[in-house]
């Protein structure tokens, strides 16, 4: 198989780390090569935060360039819209549709970009979810991620339990009944 | 059974096998998870440093006294240790000694990009170079046996792209290789001129037997792929290389950065027809090689800049560009404070009252950023309270009374109290602001000397800022909440005013402790009259729709400082 890199954008705070623990660790129990890279410090408070996930047989770079991801899981409209170059021809992205304002845009300095969903839209295959609805749905406002692991594995070829098992291994036992149904929820979406 | 592991992690795993007994080290990205990593292991005893020289002594002394030992600092914080280190160079080590060392390159959350290989050079240490997790593992074990084998400290240079990436990682037992005996022996251990003078001819002799190691050491390695092309690289670039170019190139990778073998490059350079030094930063091997006359293309073609990339590479050597959507400009996202952040309190006073700002490193610096734009300069840890010192001396008196300094409290254990003293000595007039939230905030929540908690979590001894500050002859030392907007201004105020040094502790803690809790949410009511004051804290969570402020409920926490701020009175708190 060849190498398949995924990326997870957000915001800083959105729980991106989570996401990229779990598809990790989901990979390396179906045996691949994994790297996952992610940057801590600055840019977690609350500024746009990538994760590169990439899994195959051997994998070299844990980054991945312009061009690059099969799959942009993205769990914000802006953020999508500014990781949309790095999507490969023919790649796939997942967006939550919450939309939340950067200090530029709150100061006035400039406007957040309309009809971004379009915009996608027009350049790749896209899949617009309503995470935090599911995520209350759930119980939790903050399983945003964990929802949008669940549309994210439907277009991987790891199977059904194998995510259900690492959730279990990796997330809380307090959050995980909230956690499982957040994923089924996006799965099922 | 192999494990996902962070490059950090794996150095971590590495000190545990290779049966390191001390950790000291201060906190610094993209360093940080190393000793937070080391903690999980009993075996070893870890601790939070107040800053990396004495962490980097701590870890000297161990050595001395037997101990495999190591300190972990991002590259700036080797600035700081760099006493120590030279000197340690000479006296060499009885236990092993890795000192392990984070560069930033792309500055992703550093105030400068500095190489920290010239370190090597500069202070006749050896440097270790991984580029993956498996290796961070690896030649951290390989560190100390070659710190015990040559008697030297050791560096274990890292990257961000190698302490944050995550990749497999075998584990093995611990060696419980125990303590060495300790024996007193001056001529080595004190470097008064006379033992230094001999010692330095040791340390010469080393660095000689060193590039003898360099010429065969495992952990240089050819990959022969028959190729005109030839790469010579080290660490992340190495993947990033790979990655590009495949089987289309040979590749010497130099898993010793330091010293680099002669011979080795030579021998593979003769059979490439073209070779180009692939390294991020300095042209560290480039001039390595091009000292020995070995040709090779480096930095005329590729950046001093930033990170290097596979495409940057693919483009560079193979000429072959990627296909993407082209990217439009789009509004940018920088880090802000968090909702709830106390930091925000003050900056908001500092900004009203149009003062000169003399900033320092932590969370706190976002306070340069727009809407509160309310920091004038930021250098390095500690330089609020001194530069402020040198800015009213200059300046004089009228200046200084307009001036104020902001330091965290983990920052002004860090090396701000040597500024303080000096003010106080030398008569100067400054007001410095502690803004104590009662953690290391922006690396990640790390205790201190003043959060009582050790990196156990065990209690401790609390240093008592305001004694600290009184002991040094602070006779005005203040306490106020910077969320209590009205009395945190008329604080600043009068103690700016006075004729005498002062501090203000702006005490209130991190938002994201778990032992904070704010609970609800804000909401703007129909008495706004749009004078958009609230919005002159820069709180994400409060943002405008149709012309008015709203409060994003997903981001507010409740912490109700725009309530303070507000002037109508039109901001309620709506309890969950």
């Amino acid at each position: 198989m060849d190498t398949k890199s995924i990326m997870i954008v957000g915001v800083g705070g959105q729980g991106t780390l989570l996401a990229s623990r779990i598809l990790g660790n989901a990979v390396i129990s179906e045996g691949y090569d994994v790297k996952v890279s992610e940057v801590h410090g600055m840019s977690q408070r609350g500024g746009s935060v990538v994760t590169y996930v990439r899994y195959g047989k051997k994998v070299n770079s844990p980054i991945i360039d312009k061009g690059g991801a099969d799959i942009i899981l993205a769990f914000e409209l802006l953020e999508a819209l500014r990781a949309l170059p790095f999507l490969k021809k023919g790649g796939k992205i997942i967006v939550n549709d919450q939309q939340i304002d950067p200090m530029p845009v709150i100061i006035g300095a400039c406007e957040y970009p309309q009809d971004i969903e379009n915009k996608l839209k027009e350049n790749a295959d896209t899949t617009v979810v309503n995470a935090l609805t599911l995520a209350k749905q759930a119980g939790n406002m903050k399983a945003v991620n964990v929802v949008l692991i669940g549309v994210m594995a439907k277009n991987t070829d790891i199977p059904y339990e194998v995510w259900k098992e690492t959730i279990t291994k990796t997330v809380p036992e307090k959050f995980l009944e909230v956690n499982l149904k957040a994923f089924d929820l996006g799965y099922n979406s | 059974m192999k494990q996902l592991m962070l490059g950090n992690a794996a150095v971590a795993r590495g000190c545990y096998e290779a049966g390191a007994k001390v950790i000291s080290s201060y906190p610094g990205t993209p360093s940080t998870e190393i000793t937070e990593n080391a903690v999980k292991y009993e075996e070893i005893y870890c601790e939070w440093a107040p800053n990396e020289k004495v962490g980097a002594e701590v870890a000297i002394g161990a050595a001395i006294a037997g101990a495999r030992a190591m300190t972990c600092c991002k590259h700036v914080g080797l600035n700081v240790m760099a006493d120590p280190v030279f000197t340690a160079s000479y006296t060499g080590v009885n236990g092993g000694l890795v000192i392990a060392v984070a560069d930033d390159p792309g500055m992703h959350s550093s105030q400068n990009e500095q190489d920290s290989r010239h370190y090597a050079k500069a202070s006749k240490i050896m440097m270790l170079e991984p580029s993956d997790s498996s290796e961070c593992k690896e030649f951290t074990k390989l560190a100390f046996e070659l710190s015990e084998k040559f008697d030297t400290p050791v560096f274990l240079r890292l990257t961000t792209r190698v302490s944050h990436s995550q990749s497999l990682v075998e584990l093995c037992e611990r060696d419980e290789c125990g303590l060495k005996d300790y024996e007193k022996n001056p001529a080595k251990y004190v470097m008064m001129p006379g033992n230094a003078i001999k010692r330095h001819v040791d340390v010469e002799n080393r660095m000689r037997a060193l590039q003898e190691y360099a010429e065969a050491a495992e952990i240089n390695t050819v990959e022969d792929n028959g190729a005109k092309i030839g790469i010579i690289t080290a660490g992340i670039t190495y993947c990033y290389a790979k990655e590009a170019l495949g089987s289309n190139a040979n590749y010497l990778k130099l898993g010793m950065a330091y010293p680099m073998p002669v011979k080795l490059i030579k021998d593979f350079a003769a059979k490439c027809n073209k070779i180009y030094v692939l390294e991020e930063l300095d042209p560290f091997i480039e001039e390595h090689c091009k000292a020995n006359g070995i040709e090779v293309i480096g930095k005329e073609a590729f950046t001093l800049l930033g990170e290097y990339s596979v495409n940057m590479i693919k483009k560079v050597i193979l000429g072959e560009e990627e296909a993407s959507v082209a990217s439009e400009p789009i509004p940018v996202r920088p880090p802000v404070m968090c909702a709830g952040c106390p930091h925000r309190g003050t900056f908001y006073v500092l900004k009203k009252l149009g003062l000169t700002v003399s900033g320092d490193i932590g969370c706190y610096t976002l306070g340069a950023a727009a809407p509160l734009n309310a920091i004038d300069t930021t250098i390095c840890m500690g330089a609020s309270v001194s530069a402020a010192h040198g800015m009213a001396k200059a300046r004089g008196e009228e200046f200084s009374k307009k001036l104020v300094s902001v330091i965290g409290d983990s920052t002004f254990m860090h090396s701000g109290i040597t500024g303080l003293i000096d003010i106080v000595y030398n008569k100067g007039i400054n007001t410095v602001l502690i803004l104590d939230n009662s953690i290391t905030g922006m690396t990640g929540h790390q205790d201190n000397p003043t959060t009582g908690k050790t990196i156990r979590g065990e209690a401790t001894k609390q240093v008592d800022l305001e004694l600290l500050c009184k002991a040094v002859g602070i006779d005005s030392v203040r306490i106020a909440d910077p969320f209590d907007v009205k009395n945190f201004e008329k604080v600043v105020k009068e103690e700016t005013e006075k004729n005498e040094p002062s501090v203000i502790i702006a005490q209130r803690p991190c938002a994201l402790l778990k032992t904070v809790k704010y609970t609800g949410r804000c909401k703007i009511t129909d008495k706004c009259k749009n004078c958009k004051m609230c919005l002159k804290a820069g709180c994400p969570a409060i943002t405008v729709k149709d012309g008015k402020p709203v409060i994003d409920a997903t981001q507010c926490n409740g912490c109700t400082l725009c309530m303070n701020i507000c002037p109508f009175d039109a901001i309620e708190k709506e309890e969950a």
